[in-house]
C-alpha cells in the first residue's frame, strides 16, 4: 500500500528533461526525411483517395461539410487524425523499444536525471514529433489551397497539444506493456474506432445519438473540434472546453503512466 | 566542499520484494581511493544493494550516505559525483561510441565545448580512438565495455560504482579491463564493485566484504578473508586462495 503511493506521488518536474528530449531529437534528425515523407505518405492516400474518390460523388458546398468541398473538411480531420497515429506510434512503439528493449532509460537514471525528467521529457518529444508531420499535413494543405486563413497558424500550438494528449494515455500502455504485440490492443480497441467516431471523416451528428455521446470523451473530438475551425478561417466554438480536456487528459495521463513506468523500473 | 574521506557509508540497509528480504540489515563504508568489492553468488543481494546506494530504489531502513549526501533524498545530486557501470551494457544504439560520450554528457549538464574536449581523451583510454564513429553493434563485447567504463567517466566522478564489470568477457578483454581500473586506482579514485570472480577480487580490492541471502557474512582485506578461513590450503599442491573462501563460506549448492 504505502509502496503504491509512493509510486504515485506527484511528478517532480525539471528542466534536465530537456537533455532527453534533446537525445530523442538528435536520433531524429539523422533520419529527418525519410520520417517525415513515411510519416505524410499514410494520411496523405487517405486524403486524397476519399477526399477526390469519395467527395466527387458527394454535392459540393454542404453545410454539414463547413460549406467547402469534402476534401478540405477531410484534410482538417487527417491532420488531426495524422497527429494521434504519430504521437501514438511514438509513445508505444518507439518508447518501448527505448525502456525496455535498448534500456536507454536505465542508462539515464545512472546520471543524475530522475524518471520523472525521463518521462516528461519522452512526453514532450513524442508531442514534438507529432507536431512535426501535423505540420507536414498542414503544409501540404496549404500549398493545395484548401486552407486560406492566417487563423491557421493557430492550428499549430492545438497540433502539439493533440499530441500531448495522444502521447500521455500511450505512455501508460508502454508502462503496462509486456511486449511490442500488446500494442495492437491499443490500436484496434481505441485509435482505430477513435478515428471513425471523432468526426475526422464525416461530421459527428450524422452518428446516432449514443454514439455521439461517447464521441464528446474522446480526445480526438475534442482535437477536431479545435482544428478544423482554424483551418476553415473560423474561431473554434467552445474553444477553452477542447483545450481544458486535452490539457488535462494530458495531466492525468501523465500522472498515471508514471506511476505505472516508476513501478515497473525503481521497485 | 567537504573533504569525501568517506565516498559511501551504507548502515543497517534493509530491502524486501514480497515476502522475501533480499537484502538483510548490511553496513559497510569506503574510505577514500580504495576499492572495496561486495562478492557472492547470484541472487545473494549485490545488485539490490547497488540500486538503493545509486537511490534508484528505496530501502525499507537503513541510511545511506552517498558522496556526503542523503540517499535517496539527494539521490540525483549525489549522482552527478558518481560514475555507474550497470550489469548489462546499455550503450545507446542509436548513436555512434562518441555520440553515446556526448549525449551521456549532456545528461550530466557539461556542456557541449567541455565534452568535446574530454571526448578524445576517453576513447583514448577506452583504447578505442579508432572506432571513434564506429556504430555500437559493430562493438565486441569488450569493447562495448570499455566504452561504458570510459561513459562512466564523463562526469569526472569521485566514485565509479562497477556491478559485475567483465562478466562474460574473454580473458584478454578481462586484462585489459582490470588493467584500466588500476590505472583508475593509481589516479586516486575510489571503486565499489560487485563480482563473483575471486581472481577479479583478489586483484583489485584492498577490501572486501563477502554477502549471502542479503547479509555481509565476512569482510577485511583479501589476505586477512583467505588467512581467518583457511589457515591451511586444501590442497597441497596450491596456497589457499579467495575462491576457496568463498566456497566455504557461501556453500557449493548452485544458486540458480
Amino acid at each position: 500500500m504505502m509502496e503504491a503511493a509512493a509510486h504515485f506521488a506527484p511528478p517532480s518536474l525539471s528542466w534536465r528533461a530537456v537533455s532527453v528530449w534533446r537525445r530523442n531529437f538528435m536520433v531524429w534528425r539523422k533520419f529527418a526525411i525519410p520520417s517525415i515523407l513515411g510519416n505524410l505518405a499514410d494520411p496523405m492516400i487517405y486524403m486524397f483517395g476519399l477526399g477526390y474518390g469519395l467527395g466527387s460523388l458527394l454535392p459540393q458546398a454542404l453545410p454539414a461539410f463547413g460549406g467547402g468541398s469534402y476534401i478540405a473538411f477531410l484534410a482538417a480531420g487527417t491532420v488531426c487524425a495524422s497527429t494521434m497515429n504519430a504521437a501514438s506510434f511514438e509513445a508505444l512503439y518507439s518508447a518501448f523499444a527505448r525502456m525496455h528493449v535498448q534500456k536507454s532509460w536505465d542508462a539515464i537514471m545512472n546520471a543524475p536525471i530522475s524518471l520523472d525528467d525521463i518521462v516528461l521529457g519522452e512526453l514532450l518529444w513524442t508531442a514534438a514529433k507529432a507536431m512535426l508531420s501535423g505540420i507536414a499535413i498542414l503544409i501540404v494543405i496549404a500549398v493545395l489551397g484548401l486552407t486560406h486563413s492566417p487563423l491557421a497558424f493557430w492550428a499549430i500550438p492545438c497540433v502539439f497539444l493533440t499530441g500531448l494528449a495522444f502521447a500521455a494515455p500511450g505512455l501508460i500502455v508502454t508502462a503496462l506493456a509486456p511486449s511490442y504485440d500488446f500494442f495492437m490492443y491499443y490500436f484496434t480497441l481505441f485509435i482505430t474506432p477513435m478515428m471513425l467516431l471523432s468526426g475526422v471523416f464525416f461530421p459527428l451528428e450524422q452518428l446516432p445519438t449514443a454514439f455521439q455521446a461517447v464521441a464528446q470523451v474522446l480526445p480526438l473530438t475534442h482535437a477536431v473540434a479545435l482544428i478544423r475551425p482554424l483551418l476553415f478561417g473560423q474561431v473554434p466554438d467552445m474553444a477553452w472546453l477542447h483545450i481544458a480536456v486535452l490539457a488535462t487528459i494530458t495531466v492525468v495521463c501523465y500522472w498515471i503512466a508514471l506511476g505505472l513506468i516508476r513501478r515497473r523500473l525503481l521497485s | 566542499m567537504e573533504t569525501l574521506n568517506q565516498p559511501l557509508v551504507v548502515t543497517d540497509l534493509h530491502k524486501r520484494y514480497g515476502g522475501r528480504e533480499v537484502v538483510a540489515g548490511i553496513s559497510f563504508a569506503l574510505a577514500r581511493g580504495e576499492c572495496f568489492g561486495l562478492l557472492g553468488p547470484n541472487g545473494a543481494g549485490k545488485t539490490t544493494t547497488l540500486r538503493c546506494c545509486l537511490g534508484l530504489t528505496g530501502p525499507d531502513s537503513g541510511s545511506i550516505s552517498l558522496v556526503g549526501e542523503p540517499i535517496p533524498a539527494r539521490a540525483r545530486e549525489a549522482r552527478a559525483r558518481i560514475g555507474v557501470v550497470p550489469q548489462f551494457d546499455n550503450l545507446d544504439p542509436d548513436f555512434t561510441a562518441a555520440e553515446n560520450l556526448l549525449v551521456f554528457g549532456r545528461y550530466f549538464g557539461i556542456d557541449d565545448a567541455a565534452i568535446r574536449a574530454r571526448i578524445p581523451r576517453l576513447l583514448d583510454f577506452a583504447g578505442l580512438s579508432s572506432k571513434a564513429n564506429a556504430q555500437i553493434r559493430e562493438l565486441s563485447g569488450g569493447m562495448k565495455r570499455r566504452l561504458t567504463l570510459a561513459r562512466a567517466l564523463i562526469n569526472d566522478p569521485d566514485l565509479l560504482v562497477l556491478d559485475e564489470p567483465t562478466t562474460g568477457l574473454d580473458p584478454q578483454a578481462r586484462h585489459l579491463i582490470w588493467e584500466r581500473l588500476q590505472g583508475l586506482l593509481a589516479e586516486g579514485k575510489t571503486i565499489l564493485l560487485t563480482t563473483h570472480f575471486m581472481e577479479e577480487a583478489e586483484r583489485l580490492c584492498h577490501r572486501l566484504a563477502i554477502m549471502d541471502e542479503g547479509r555481509i557474512i565476512s569482510e577485511g582485506t583479501p589476505q586477512a578473508l583467505i588467512a581467518e578461513h583457511i589457515p591451511v590450503s586444501p590442497s597441497p599442491l596450491r596456497p589457499s586462495n579467495l575462491e576457496d573462501v568463498f566456497l566455504k563460506l557461501t556453500g557449493h549448492e548452485l544458486r540458480d
